[in-house]
């Protein structure tokens, strides 16, 4: 094999475009948070004036919190959940309502969010379940638990199915070999599952639209209320503080994944 | 019995409570929705008249069944609003995927011919967009396309037009924001598609003559038609029920079916049509998921 890089200038030139365009926009909202101006068109200079707005701005805060609390609990169960149906796909061989079951964890990946959450909400109603807190993480569980699985089984389907059975050879039961010898490995991928399924959550406006009730807005509304009046500097700071506290995420979840000593080529299909 | 098999059955059990939850909180709900669907408009809350009550026995149930009716969707297929916003919803998502197909090849094509270790790089350059939140990515084109924002200044400073363009709230910000949102769902499965194929498949065809256009066209492309299939089912889709990119970018008099659904059900409160609304949406999009459920089926659950 040629070991020369068969890169073309039209490859290069694709890509440099290509991550331009995925980039620009963001980090020309991030430089806008600092600006002094209340124009979007004149550069004032740096300030931070819209980050205390922002943190004077008491229904904002109250809306972040609540973003907050509903991805951490929602992530939480989605990954409980999620681990499970994974482990039972990649590992249950054949069992009755497998394609009902894969069909259920798969179809929301793509599913349109108005539906999922119009559905959700006549649920709730005909449950007379009291709207807030509690309907939207489980609408939320319900979303990125299929995510997380899909993350979890194909790093299990990536894995060396003879370790288990070695373990198992060696006398453990299954429960205790899954636990002492599967779960180390597929550790990163569970992490990773967490952290997109927070992500998820944080930036979900459809589905809590539909799920929440008066008086229990998350952060995605509220920004959505006022984008719709128009652009204001406010927005561009918390767009930034969301941005800051995903990048961290994301540190996170590579530092998990780095940990793991065989990466492979378990590109997780996101 | 080998230790594989004696594994799979406790493994069966871990799928009994993500089973229940999403039989529970996924399948159960669209049973609501066709209900609902069926049933009449009220001024009430909630506002619909209720189909069945079970609590009021068979004699009830079947004065029930009687009492449904399919107004709602004879009101969809007849009504100009809701007929215009299907189709419109299905011209936008074919054009939008084509775009997007179009744009993220080359990028696609340009990562799996990277040196191997700047392949994970680009990789999670493209990823990483994907984490941050849709509407913060929407939000930053509205501050780019606005009537003195970015592109307007750079194309007054270059003279390339004489005064400020109209950018939002047409169909050109829409595309963009589109495109702009599903763009690593299009390039990722290409790109593992294209990152698989073996180079010596092209270096051959280029050996025996082949000009470089017809390389492409006779061996790469038919070769990684399954990302191909992939990334179009995983942009189509969701592209037809779209909410927040229309609704915030495009003009408000022609909208597409998620947001008439959006109208019906927070505007006017008519929860029965936004239902027929969603179960004709689903029923548009059902050749297309059961497609995508077996191309991931298959991704996943390959035996090894």
């Amino acid at each position: 094999m040629r070991k020369v890089s068969r890169l073309s200038r039209f490859n290069i030139a694709s890509l440099a475009l290509g991550l331009a365009f995925l980039y620009l926009p963001i980090l020309i909202l991030v430089l806008y948070s600092f600006n002094a101006s209340r124009l979007v068109t004149v550069w004032g200079g740096w300030s931070l004036r819209w980050y205390r707005e922002f943190f004077n701005d008491r229904a904002m805060i109250e809306a972040a919190w609540m973003s907050l609390r509903v991805a951490a609990s929602s992530a939480t169960i989605a990954t409980l959940l999620g681990t499970l149906a994974a482990v039972a796909l990649s590992r249950g061989e054949r069992f009755r309502g497998r394609t009902l079951f894969s069909g259920m964890l798969y179809a929301p990946l793509v599913m349109p969010e108005v539906i999922t959450g119009l559905s959700l909400l006549l649920l709730f109603v005909a449950l007379n379940a009291e709207r807030g807190f509690w309907t939207v993480t489980i609408a939320h569980t319900t979303l990125t638990m299929c995510f997380v699985a899909v993350v979890v089984q194909s790093r299990l389907g990536s894995l060396d199915r003879s370790l288990e059975e070695a373990a198992m050879d060696l006398g453990c039961n299954p429960v205790r070999a899954f636990v002492s010898v599967t779960l180390p490995l597929i550790a990163p991928a569970i992490v990773a599952g967490w952290m997109l399924a927070f992500t998820l959550s944080l930036d979900d406006l459809v589905i809590a639209s539909f799920t929440t009730g008066p008086g229990s807005a998350t952060l995605p509304i509220r920004i959505y209320s006022e984008v719709r009046l128009g652009v204001k500097p406010e927005i561009n700071a918390i767009c930034t503080l969301v941005i800051a506290l995903i990048a961290v995420v994301i540190v996170i979840a590579s530092l998990a994944s780095k940990l793991s000593s065989s990466q492979g080529e378990s590109a997780a299909p996101l | 019995m080998s230790s594989r098999r004696i594994f799979a059955r406790p493994a069966r059990f871990a799928a009994i409570a993500p089973y229940v939850w999403m039989a529970l909180f996924f399948l159960v709900p669209f049973a609501f929705v066709l209900k609902i669907s069926l049933s009449q408009t009220a001024i009430a809350q909630p506002p619909y008249e209720p189909v069945f009550d079970l609590t009021a026995g068979w004699e009830a149930l079947k004065a029930a069944f009687a009492a449904l009716s399919i107004d709602n969707f004879r009101l969809l297929g007849s009504d100009d609003i809701y007929v215009f916003a299907y189709v419109r919803s299905l011209t936008v998502a074919i054009t939008a995927t084509a775009l997007l197909l179009l744009i993220g090849y080359p990028i696609a094509y340009g990562m799996a011919r990277l040196p191997k270790r700047w392949q994970a790089v680009a990789m999670v350059l493209v990823i990483v967009p994907f984490w941050t939140s849709f509407l913060i990515r929407i939000y930053a084109w509205i501050n780019i396309l606005q009537h003195d924002g970015l592109l307007n200044q750079i194309l007054l400073a270059l003279h390339l037009v004489s005064q400020p363009v109209v950018w939002l709230s047409t169909d050109t910000a829409m595309y963009i924001g589109i495109v702009y949102s599903y763009l690593p769902f299009m390039i990722l499965p290409l790109y593992a598609t294209l990152a698989k194929m073996e180079p010596v498949l092209e270096e051959a065809a280029s050996d025996l003559g082949a000009p470089p256009w017809q390389v492409f066209w006779l061996v790469t492309f038919p070769l990684s038609l399954p990302g191909v299939g992939a990334g179009v089912l995983l942009c189509f889709i969701p592209i037809v029920g779209e909410f927040v990119i229309p609704d915030l970018l495009a003009g408000s008099n022609s909208l597409m079916i998620g947001q008439t659904l959006w109208l019906e059900f927070f505007t006017n409160k008519d929860w029965p049509v936004a239902s027929a609304a969603a179960i004709v949406l689903l029923v548009v999009l059902l050749v297309p998921l059961l497609l995508y459920e077996r191309l991931q089926k298959r991704q996943l659950e390959q035996e090894r």
